[in-house]
């Protein structure tokens, strides 16, 4: 800068850092830690990003063929996911791949075809359209088009999602709908550090292509006492995280903080009772459990961040109307993303807030 | 020593100064300082490699393979077995009895030529017109005839349309409809392959139209950063369905654009077996021993129409087809090569493709039309690994729709 001393920039910039901190550091939601089961052994304080880390370093020390690449991986990954990896393995199993998603998708499934146990980061889910052909044409259909002669299921995508808070149209994707809509994948959000660990593990492991979209703004909010060791959390699976009798709320991933905090408020100053189910799993997703929810409460929210239309909201709104539909008391209702893109500086104002999950909740209860 | 200490502890802006005229050490290029902008015409067109000449004449006795004639023999039958199984068949689709097939007609040569120079256990993956390459490694008759009626011995379990062929017990990973995506996962196979300490290279086949397609871009540029052994061989036939080479890019061809990603690259003559067979030992030899990829571009011509679906005379002239047929096919320079040699007849010939068509090929046909269909049941299988509880429950809603409503369905085609 022409005419500043360095004094006067470094100033300046505090100022800035200052003034920006309550904006930066303002969250939507307050993270809620589970407890580990007890059967799952010695446990550390981890953040989902460490957790993440974990997973990844468990299954190149066990699985001497795994793989893990994608842009910037091998100094630590821009979220610093693979951090201390490529020292600890080498850059022949930690590597970083050229700035191609459709290269990281496709050499990921050939080396998934070729027996690797292969991770692929694709570093933010807004980028993972060009990859998009090669999941959904390739790597969805592998087993099936070949009459099982050959498949890709070692391979496991994992990509940063979700509100951040400053992230805007590109950095703040929830793109799982789009992947819901094709068989032969397998999908899930985790919500929390002992979820994406162990439901990273049980990707590696699953005979299927799976992707793991991780809630980038949990990566160091989310801290939890996490197992050390190696565990595995089923795909598939949905999770009754609180129990109730008077509505469901179903969601996934950073939503779900936002979905507890409601219920205890309108349990506290309205004596409602919220029955919270984190779904865990897209694809395939879990219509026992939910419906099972949905019959016994005769209510029902679906929340998430993506856009209204066409979300997976929708989907399970239709399957619950369909299914339930004699069990329900009120129609069942959907608290999402608005049909923008996903805006800067209006991000409080898209979300699907407490705010307006509170509003929905008083008016489902009302019909 | 204060400032000694400083200057090592803060960071410099650039990195020192070189010592040397060549720029950034990402390049090491040379410092020119007269503006000049590189016209690709001042670039010297790739060159083509040949071993014989049009008439199957051997041009450089220190080129020459050196076959016997028992591999003479044996690459020639399978390039005929190739020619004739597709007359079968496209006369098959015209009668009605296949809903589509798509011939290899002209580019016999490239196929056995590069199939004939590899180990058997080397990883192939194909686009769709490598019907020979398939055939040369064992896949039967009988096999390309269930696949193309998707019939209950399909290997592919009647899933896909036909000449979608694959086998994993001669490392011919399954086709698919889609261009260019076999070129990034054959480089993935290529590293992992490399990393299991396994011998084996990746063969990867596409066209020269495939090669437009991001994928391609992608493959190239990755298989070169992260030393993977694979070879890419284009066979440039001059038109991906009607769409001739003067459409599709504006440089030389594909093989020039291999130096660009740091890949080593041969132009053939794809009619040539004999240059097609010594540049892919070359290159095994090369991406194996030096793990790096390989781009060969066979030039050839596409002599029948894209696929039964296509009427090629609609965007070229007959009169172009008869005259590469007439004067530079491969089969028929091969076969003069052979014939000079004293390793084959005219007679072996007609009695050759007489046997062929009668034995071989008509009651692989038959057979293969008059097998029942995979099961319903098996459409349910391998959406993933094991089915999920959503397609049981749909299966067994369809199997109660069918108990209804089956006389509407053509049930009997399928096996029980």
């Amino acid at each position: 800068m022409i005419g500043v001393t360095r004094k006067t920039a470094r100033a300046m910039l505090s100022r800035g850092v200052n003034a920006t901190a309550s904006v930066r550091t303002h969250m939507h939601f307050k993270f809620q830690p589970d407890d580990a089961p007890a059967e799952l052994g010695a446990t550390e304080k981890t953040n989902m990003c460490n957790a993440i880390k974990s997973a990844i370093d468990i299954q190149l020390a066990r699985d001497e063929s795994t793989i893990v690449f994608g842009e910037d991986v091998k100094f630590g990954g821009v979220f610093r996911c693979t951090d201390g990896l490529m020292d600890k393995y080498g850059s022949d199993r930690v590597f970083n791949s050229p700035l191609c998603e459709q290269g990281i998708a496709g050499f990921g499934i050939g080396a998934a075809v070729a027996g690797a146990c292969t991770i692929a980061e694709i570093q933010f889910a807004d980028y993972i359209f060009p990859a998009f052909d090669q999941i959904v044409n390739e790597a969805a259909k592998y087993r099936y088009r070949s009459g099982n002669e050959f498949d890709c299921g070692k391979l496991t995508i994992r990509s940063p999602c979700a509100a951040v808070g400053h992230g805007a149209h590109y950095h703040s994707q929830s793109p799982e709908a789009y992947f819901a809509h094709t068989p032969g994948l397998k999908v899930c959000v985790p919500r929390s550090p002992i979820q994406a660990k162990g439901l990273l593990l049980s990707a590696f492991e699953d005979d299927n292509p799976c992707i793991v979209f991780e809630p980038k703004i949990l990566y160091r909010a989310a801290e939890e006492q996490v197992p050390v060791g190696h565990y595995k959390i089923p795909l598939g699976k949905a999770d009754v995280l609180r129990e109730g009798t008077d509505m469901t709320m179903l969601s996934w991933g950073t939503q779900i903080h936002v979905v507890r905090e409601v219920a205890s408020i309108v349990e506290e100053e309205l004596g409602i009772s919220i029955e919270v189910i984190d779904l865990v799993s897209i694809l395939p997703w879990d219509r026992e459990t939910v419906c099972n929810s949905v019959s016994k409460t005769g209510r029902c929210i679906i929340t998430h961040e993506a856009p209204i239309t066409c979300g997976f909201g929708a989907e399970l709104q239709a399957t619950i109307t369909s299914e339930c539909f004699f069990d329900l008391e009120a129609p069942p209702q959907r608290v999402c993303g608005l049909d923008t893109p996903f805006p800067h500086v209006h991000e409080p104002l898209y979300m699907p807030t407490k705010w307006k999950l509170i509003q929905a909740v008083k008016e489902v209860m009302d019909a | 020593m204060l400032t000694r200490t400083l200057r090592k502890a803060v960071r410099p802006l650039v990195t020192s100064v070189p010592r040397s005229d060549k720029f950034h050490p990402s390049t090491q290029s040379e410092f020119i300082n007269e503006l000049h902008m590189i016209d690709p015409m001042e670039i010297e067109r790739l060159p083509v490699y040949r071993v014989m000449d049009r008439s199957g004449k051997i041009l450089r006795e220190n080129q020459d393979p050196k076959f016997t004639k028992e591999q003479c023999v044996k690459m020639y039958k399978a390039m005929i077995k190739t020619n004739e199984f597709d007359r079968v068949m496209y006369d098959a689709q015209r009668q009605g009895r296949v809903s589509f097939y798509m011939t290899n007609y002209g580019e016999e040569a490239a196929q056995i030529g590069s199939i004939a120079a590899l180990n058997p256990d080397d990883l192939v993956y194909a686009q769709y017109r490598e019907a020979g390459v398939i055939f040369y490694r064992g896949f039967t008759y009988q096999q390309a005839c269930d696949q193309c009626y998707g019939n209950v011995d399909d290997k592919g379990a009647g899933r896909q349309m036909p000449v979608h062929y694959g086998s994993r017990e001669l490392d011919y990973v399954t086709i698919s409809s889609p261009l260019t995506t076999q070129l990034p996962q054959a480089a993935g196979s290529a590293f992992a392959l490399r990393r299991a300490g396994e011998k084996r290279v990746v063969m990867c086949y596409f066209g020269e139209g495939s090669a437009s397609e991001g994928d391609a871009h992608a493959a190239f540029n990755f298989a070169a950063t992260l030393n993977c052994p694979v070879i890419f061989f284009c066979r440039n036939n001059g038109f991906a369905i009607s769409t001739p080479v003067e459409d599709q890019y504006n440089g030389d061809g594909i093989a020039s654009r291999a130096p660009g990603y740091g890949m080593m690259t041969i132009r053939v003559d794809g009619n040539d077996l004999m240059a097609v067979f010594n540049a892919t030992v070359k290159a095994r030899e090369i991406a194996l021993s030096e793990n790096r990829p390989i781009l060969i571009e066979a030039i050839t011509y596409r002599q029948g129409h894209h696929s039964t679906s296509d009427d090629s005379s609609r965007y070229r002239s007959v009169d172009e087809v008869n005259m590469w047929q007439k004067t530079d096919h491969p089969i028929s320079r091969f076969r003069q090569y052979m014939m000079t040699q004293g390793w084959w007849s005219m007679e072996e010939d007609a009695a050759l493709q007489k046997s062929l068509k009668k034995d071989v090929l008509i009651f692989p046909l038959v057979t293969a039309e008059k097998k029942k269909k995979p099961s319903i049941e098996s459409m349910f299988d391998d959406v993933y690994d094991v089915l999920t509880p959503e397609l049981e429950r749909q299966k067994a809603e369809l199997m109660d729709h069918l108990k209804q409503y089956g006389k509407h369905y053509n049930m009997d085609q399928f096996v029980k």
